[in-house]
Parts: structure tokens; sequence; C-alpha cells
């Protein structure tokens, strides 16, 4: 099966700028694929690239099998985009946005009124659908986006920091429609976000952008294991810490740095040693209560890449 | 295409500043075709063209109907078409719209024709409301050299008309300020209306003074230079173009013509004749209207989408 979205060595240089220098990317079928990176890191140049809005400087771009920049008709009717500053038009209903929306697409018209009855239905605007959207809030006008990309059926959806602005009842649902997008209707999702927690909740691959480069790429297991490489980091906690306790986990073999932190203890090692630590800690006649290896979240993992 | 043109046509005639702008120019025009009319009524014999009189006969310390149109006739075109572009991209819907598998440049014509579709509709309303007002007043229809000669100065106001869209869609895409577009419309609509003719006059007499004494040769070079500055004004060019068709008898411009005039009988013309006089200025007009135009499509095809 060949990826939906595959980009090879894509640059876009504005005035001498280098918006994205060098990106590679690939996004397979039925996938929901976050995209990271500080702002102005080249994201949403990226995806203006995908759409066919603006012509790479270099490179190669394949988007559902179609060049972007050769045939973006064709990208376009099978592609649904949510901008970042998503805009409608304010003196036009929620219902008459979704209908200029169908048109634009070329759907009858029969079609089109059934089609917007039932997204509005599934973003849970139904009852406002006749009201100005001059009058929606931020989280009811990013639900109507979403309705307004789920209109023409798309197989590929980029969503540019879908959440960014809502509360977080309202980005809650918003991340659980992009789910369901997934798994009842098989689109394959591409989300621009610095929302790290909410792009941890969902996405099945992260990459994470920076100064237009894609500097790291994988599941959220493997972009842990590049970090923890050589490094392993273990929370102690026990009944009461003591310099004894702290000094005798000090002189463990491997061990680099321990830091306490209140009733905790963090250790960092080169290698696996939790007996050794456990040993110790009993040896400082000090009650062991809990000891744990630590998995990175995406904010660590994301900090890190920044910090190098 | 068609749901742009369709979309853009029912916002304009929906727009409140359309309709103002219409109401303004039927009541003034309406007013001064009113008196133009009383003030045929009372003559003996009024003559032929009666009803091409009334837009250009002015009564009761109004101007004509024609003077009426070419001063505030701009004002309408400029105001469908100075926030074309840039309002669409301050709202934010440029990347939402341009997302559907449209061309660009679909956009922009649906635009501009919706935008001249909707003057059609008002100068044709206008006529057709003066032409009624003429009926009421004089009581008899008018006759067929009338009416062809008065659909031919509806088209000439529309490209007109036009022209000042066009001027206006070219602002819109040029600054990204709906107030600095409005702005800059309107200094230009300042410059062309008022100021060239002062302008036109002070070049003249700079080149040609016109002193006590002087032969008619220098006379006939300072109204020359005064028209040939003129022209490069499109109200000067309409101004002209619809005086040759709506005064059959008129033969042509400038001190020539008036000097012919004595020798001359002043017999209507037919309206091919008409035409073939100022066939210069119908073309100057054209091709103002499609350079601004094309100046706009070319500037929007190659501007960054990017909406911050």
């Amino acid at each position: 099966m060949s990826p939906v979205v595959e980009a090879k060595g894509l640059k876009k240089y504005y005035d001498g700028v280098k918006a994205v220098d060098g990106l590679d990317l690939e996004i397979g079928e039925g996938e929901i694929y976050g995209l990271l990176g500080p702002n102005g890191a080249g994201k949403t140049t990226t995806i203006l690239i995908l759409l066919g809005l603006t012509e790479p400087t270099a490179g190669e771009v394949r988007v559902l099998g179609h060049n972007p920049a050769r045939e973006p008709l064709k990208v376009k009717r099978l592609t649904g985009y949510l901008p970042e500053n998503l805009g409608f038009y304010d003196d036009l209903s929620a219902r008459e946005n979704l209908l200029y929306t169908a048109y634009l697409n070329r759907i009858p018209e029969k079609e089109a009124k059934r089609r917007v009855a039932e997204v509005l239905e599934v973003v849970g605007l139904k009852d406002v659908a006749d009201r100005k959207v001059g009058a929606f809030s931020r989280g009811m006008k990013q639900r109507l986006g979403i309705a307004d990309v789920l209109l023409k059926e798309p197989k590929f959806v980029i969503l540019d920091e879908p959440t960014s602005g809502i509360d977080p009842e309202g980005a809650r649902q918003i991340l659980d429609m992009i789910v369901r997008l997934r798994d009842e209707r098989g689109m394959t999702i591409l989300l621009s976000s610095h929302l790290l927690h909410q792009v941890q909740r969902i996405c099945d691959r992260v990459g994470i952008i920076h100064r237009g480069k894609l500097v790291a790429q994988g599941t959220m297991g493997e972009l842990g294991a590049v970090v923890e490489e050589g490094e392993h980091l273990f929370v102690v906690r026990t009944s009461r810490v003591d310099e004894n306790l702290l000094e005798s986990l000090k002189g463990l073999e491997g061990v680099t740095a321990v830091e306490a932190e209140g009733d905790l203890v963090k250790v960092r090692a080169t290698a696996d040693v939790r007996s050794q630590i456990a040993r110790a800690v009993l040896a400082a006649g000090v009650e062991l209560v809990e000891l744990k290896g630590h998995t990175y979240t995406l904010e660590e993992i994301y900090l890190r890449y920044f910090q190098e | 295409m068609s749901a742009v043109f369709w979309k853009e046509l029912a916002d304009h005639l929906g727009s409140k500043r359309f309709v103002i702008f219409f109401f303004l120019i039927l009541i003034v025009g309406g007013a001064s075709a009113y008196l133009a009319a009383q003030a045929l009524f009372g003559q003996e014999s009024a003559g032929e063209f009666i009803y091409l009189r009334l837009f250009t006969v002015s009564g009761g310390g109004l101007p004509s109907f024609l003077g009426f149109l070419a001063f505030f006739g701009p004002l309408i075109g400029v105001v469908l078409g100075f926030d074309a572009i840039n309002s669409e991209f301050n709202r934010g819907t440029v990347s939402r719209v341009l997302s559907q598998p449209i061309y660009r440049d679909w956009w922009i014509n649906g635009k501009f024709l919706a935008g001249l579709t909707a003057l059609a509709i008002a100068v044709a309303s206008i006529i057709l409301i003066i032409v009624g007002l003429g009926l009421y007043i004089l009581g008899f229809p008018p006759d067929g050299a009338e009416i062809s000669r008065a659909a031919m100065f509806f088209v000439i106001s529309v490209i007109y008309l036009g022209f000042w869209l066009s001027l206006g869609i070219l602002f819109s895409i040029v600054f990204r300020q709906t107030a600095t577009s409005a702005l800059a419309s309107i200094a230009l609509w300042l410059f062309f209306t008022l100021f060239l003719y002062m302008l036109a006059g002070l070049i003249a007499d700079q080149v040609a003074p016109i002193k006590p004494g002087v032969s008619a040769d220098v006379f006939a070079k300072h109204e020359s230079i005064r028209d040939l500055v003129l022209r490069f004004s499109p109200v000067a060019l309409y101004e002209e173009a619809t005086t040759a068709i709506l005064i059959p008898s008129y033969r042509g411009l400038g001190i020539a013509a008036l000097l012919q005039e004595a020798s001359i009988p002043t017999s209507p013309l037919p309206l091919g004749q008409s035409l073939l006089i100022v066939w210069p200025q119908l073309v100057g007009l054209v091709a103002l209207t499609s350079v601004c135009f094309a100046i706009s499509y070319v500037i929007f095809m190659r501007r960054e989408i990017r909406s911050t």
C-alpha cells in the first residue's frame, strides 16, 4: 500500500528565509500523525505545500499519489484542510457557509443539503445551524470548521492547530472527534500542534520539526527510547530521605546523578540499577515505598530535542 | 466558478453599501432627469431624441444625469471592489476557500463577474426607471433609434463602472487593510474627476498660453493639449463617448469640430457613425478596464496564501 503522504527533500525559501529546509515525511494510510514544533518551525508551510497552495522551492511531494503542485484539484478534492486561523463569512448562517463549501466542491444541491445536515449533526451544531456564524464562540467555529472539512468526505485530513484557544472540555470533544474520524471513516489525519499532551494522547506517530527539518520521528515509545539511550532515570520513594541514603546511592556503580525532591529521589544511571538501588535503600535502614523506571512524556522528549 | 459568482452576487445585492449607493444615484439621477423632463416639457419644439435628452439636459440647477453618473458612478464600482480580496484575508477565509477544489483564478474571475453583474443590474434599473419617468411625463413611447442608443449608453456605462470595480479589486489585492484600499480608491477617484481637469488646464496654459490676440492655431493647440491630458482619465473618456452616443448630432470633439459646426448642418447621425467618432474612447475604456484587471489577476496568482 502506497503511503498517503510522501515527501522527499522538501525545501521552501521565502526571500532567502528557509521556512522548510530538506524535510522528509511519510504518512501511512489510517494513521494519525502529529507534527510538532515551535512557532515558525515550518509546520504551516509544509501543510500549504502538501495542499498545493504554495510551490516548494525544491523536493518531491506526493499526496494520495498526486503531485500537489501539478494537480492541485485532484489533491484538494480528496484532502480536507482546517486552517489555523479559521474564518467563516460572519453574515451567513452556519448552514449557508457549509453549503457554499459544498457548491465549491460541485456537490449537487440535493446531496449538498443532505450532507450539510449530516455533518452539522456529527459536530453537534444542529440546533444552531441557522444562526449567523458571527455570533459563534471560538469552540463552535472550530467545530463548524471540522464539519466543513468532513463535508467533502475526504480521504486525508490536515488539521492545523485544531485545539488552540479552546477550553479543555471543547478540546477534549474535538480530539475525540478526530479519533472517531479515523476509527469510523478510515481517514488519515495529519495534526499540527504544539499542545504536547494532546498530541501524545491521540497520535500514532509523531514528527518533531525544527528550523524546517524533521529532527525526530516515530511512535511515542521509539522517541522515548532515543532519548533514553545510554541513560536511565529511576524514581525512588522512601519513608525518609537523609544524607546517608543519598551518599550510598551516589556510591553505586553506574549512577551518574542523584537528586532529592521531598520524599522522592531521582537517580540517573547508565544501566538498569534497580536491584542495586533497592539493596542500598534497605541497607541504609530506610523503608522502600516505591521504585520505578521513568517513562518519558512527549513534553520531556520535545524539550530534550530543543535543548540540544 | 458559478458557485463563487452566485455567492458574490447575492452578497453584493444584499449588502447595505450597495443598496445605499444604488438609492443615492437613483434619487439624484431621478431628480435630475425629472427636472430635465420638466424643462423639456415646457418647450414648444423639444425636437427629436427627447428621451436621450432626459439623460443629458440639466435643469433647475442640477447637473444632468450623465454628469451625475460620471461623477458618482465610480463610487459604486469602487465600493463593490475595494475589499474583495483583503477582507477575505482578514477574515481568514482565504485558505479555507482555496483549499477547496477550485482554481485560484476562478475565485477572482467570479468576484469580478459578480461585481460587474451587480453594476449592470443597478445601471439597467436606473435607466429603465428614468425612461419610465419620461413615459409618464411626456406621454409617448421612445422610438427604435432612442432605444438602441440608450442600450449603447448602458453598455458604455457598465464598462466605465467596470473600470472602477477592477481598480477597487486591484487595490484590495495590493493593500492588506480595507481602509487603505478604500482611501486609495477614493484618492484616485478625486484625482480623475477633479484634479486632472485642473491639471490639464494648467499644462495647456504652460505649453500654449492664450493671451489676447493669439492666433487660432495657438488656441487650437491649447485645446488639443488639454484634451490629450484629459484622455488619460477614464472619466473624460466616458463623458466624450456617452455624449456622442446620447447627442446624435454631435460630430466631434475639440475646437476643430466646433469651428466646422458653423458650416455643417446639425442633422443627427446614425448610431454607427456616432460610434465611429468615439471608437478610440471606447477602446481606451475597455483597455483601461482590462489592464487593471489583468494586473490584479497576475498579482493575485503570485500572492502567497499564508494568512498569518
